[in-house]
């Protein structure tokens, strides 16, 4: 009988989620889109808002890509910039096919890998600690694809990472974090709609 | 029931640019006259909730989607239409294939004859049922009509086979 043969993965390392994403606000262009969803959106909000920033709450858990990939489709000339939960990416992993096979060139999806379902409580999620997402990444189809764990590459490689053609995607080996409350919708979702497709005709 | 350049040539006047869709053995058929002359552009995704969540992001940038799916993939897509549809707001539309509707041969009893009008009328999906090549006129009055009012609808398009 042959047993399974595994690769010891070096230790990761970890950096806060807050200052991870604090690093994509100050890198992004105010032309970029930004979507965020579950704890992101939630630490976003804390952080000065632009027009263009659609927070995802309430959402349809794991839309936060196909979203993006539909905006990114219908706005070509600009950056959308997905900030998603690993929970949600591991809900809609076809996700990651879908927008590799329709190739946009501007959008760039970042992971928050904290291993847990952080909203719910801090459930781990499957494959906590052993899902490659960036493997998973390029096995669909992705071609610039970046994992961090340490918060300073984090801030010194984030401008250059989302200049790139994309798709570009992230996995973020972020901290786990426990009793926070989850995201509070910033109000009702159809009016933010309306004024952000406003925000888009400029 | 209706050609693939017939439709394609619909959907382009409808203003259509973009058909999301899960292929089925009637409305797959479409795919090659669309993606021979590039409009609407086809954009392929791996289930059906995530149909509506790409057309979601396309219709908030300012695009004219279309979700291409079965009622299979209706059934699978509800949290999906709750969010960009009732919570959004956003008006979507809608082809969908009706399995087994003209012929049951291959699955006869096929349970998507007893579910999907009441999950397209829980979801408030404006609907008309198409099962006559005659009503392919019944499609462009019915997409603007939704289109005008702002309101989500669908072709429910009756089909012979699985
Ligand atoms: C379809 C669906 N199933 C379950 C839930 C309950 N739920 C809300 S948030 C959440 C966890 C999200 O986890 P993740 O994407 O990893 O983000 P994090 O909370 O860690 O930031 C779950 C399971 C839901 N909202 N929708």
């Amino acid at each position: 009988m042959t047993s399974p043969t595994t690769t010891p993965t070096a230790p990761r390392t970890h950096m806060p989620a807050k200052d991870a994403l604090a690093a994509v606000h100050a890198a992004r262009d105010p032309r970029d889109i930004v979507i965020t969803t579950m704890t992101p959106a939630r630490d976003w909000m804390l952080l000065p808002q632009q027009p263009l920033d659609l927070v995802l709450v309430p959402s349809a858990m794991g839309s936060a890509p196909p979203l993006g990939l539909g905006l990114a489709l219908a706005q070509p000339t600009r950056r959308v910039i997905v900030c998603n939960g690993d929970g949600s990416m591991l809900m809609n992993l076809g996700a990651l096919v879908s927008i590799a096979n329709a190739r946009p060139a501007n959008l760039v999806l970042i992971v928050f890998v904290n291993g847990t379902y952080e909203v719910t409580g801090s459930q781990p999620v499957p494959g906590a600690g052993v899902v490659d997402y960036p493997a998973l990444a390029r096995a669909a189809g992705f071609e610039s694809v970046h994992a961090y764990g340490s918060l300073h590459e984090w801030q010194s490689a984030v401008r250059r990472i989302i200049a790139v053609p994309g798709p570009t995607f992230v996995a973020l080996d972020v901290e786990q974090v426990h009793g926070q409350p989850g995201p509070k919708s910033p109000g009702p979702a159809r009016e933010r709609a309306r004024q952000f497709m406003q925000a888009l005709r400029g | 029931m209706f050609s693939s350049e017939k439709i394609r040539t619909l959907l382009e006047q409808l203003g259509v640019t973009h058909v999301v869709t899960v292929p089925d053995s009637t409305i797959g058929r479409w795919q090659t006259a669309i993606e021979e002359r590039g409009t609407p552009r086809l954009v392929r995704v791996c289930r059906e909730g995530e149909a509506w969540q790409v057309a979601a992001g396309l219709q908030l940038g300012g695009a004219t989607p279309l979700v291409l799916i079965q009622c299979t993939g209706l059934l699978e897509s509800g949290d999906a239409i709750r969010n960009a549809l009732h919570d959004f707001g956003l008006p979507l539309f809608a082809i969908i294939g009706y399995r087994s509707y003209l012929n049951q041969d291959t699955l006869p009893g096929d349970t998507c004859l007893v579910f999907t009008e009441p999950t397209l009328d829980a979801w408030k999906i404006d609907y008309r049922l198409v099962t006559r090549p005659s009503q392919f006129d019944d499609i462009r009055p019915h997409f603007v009509a939704c289109r005008d009012a702002g309101k989500p609808g669908a072709i429910l398009l009756a089909e012979g086979k699985a």
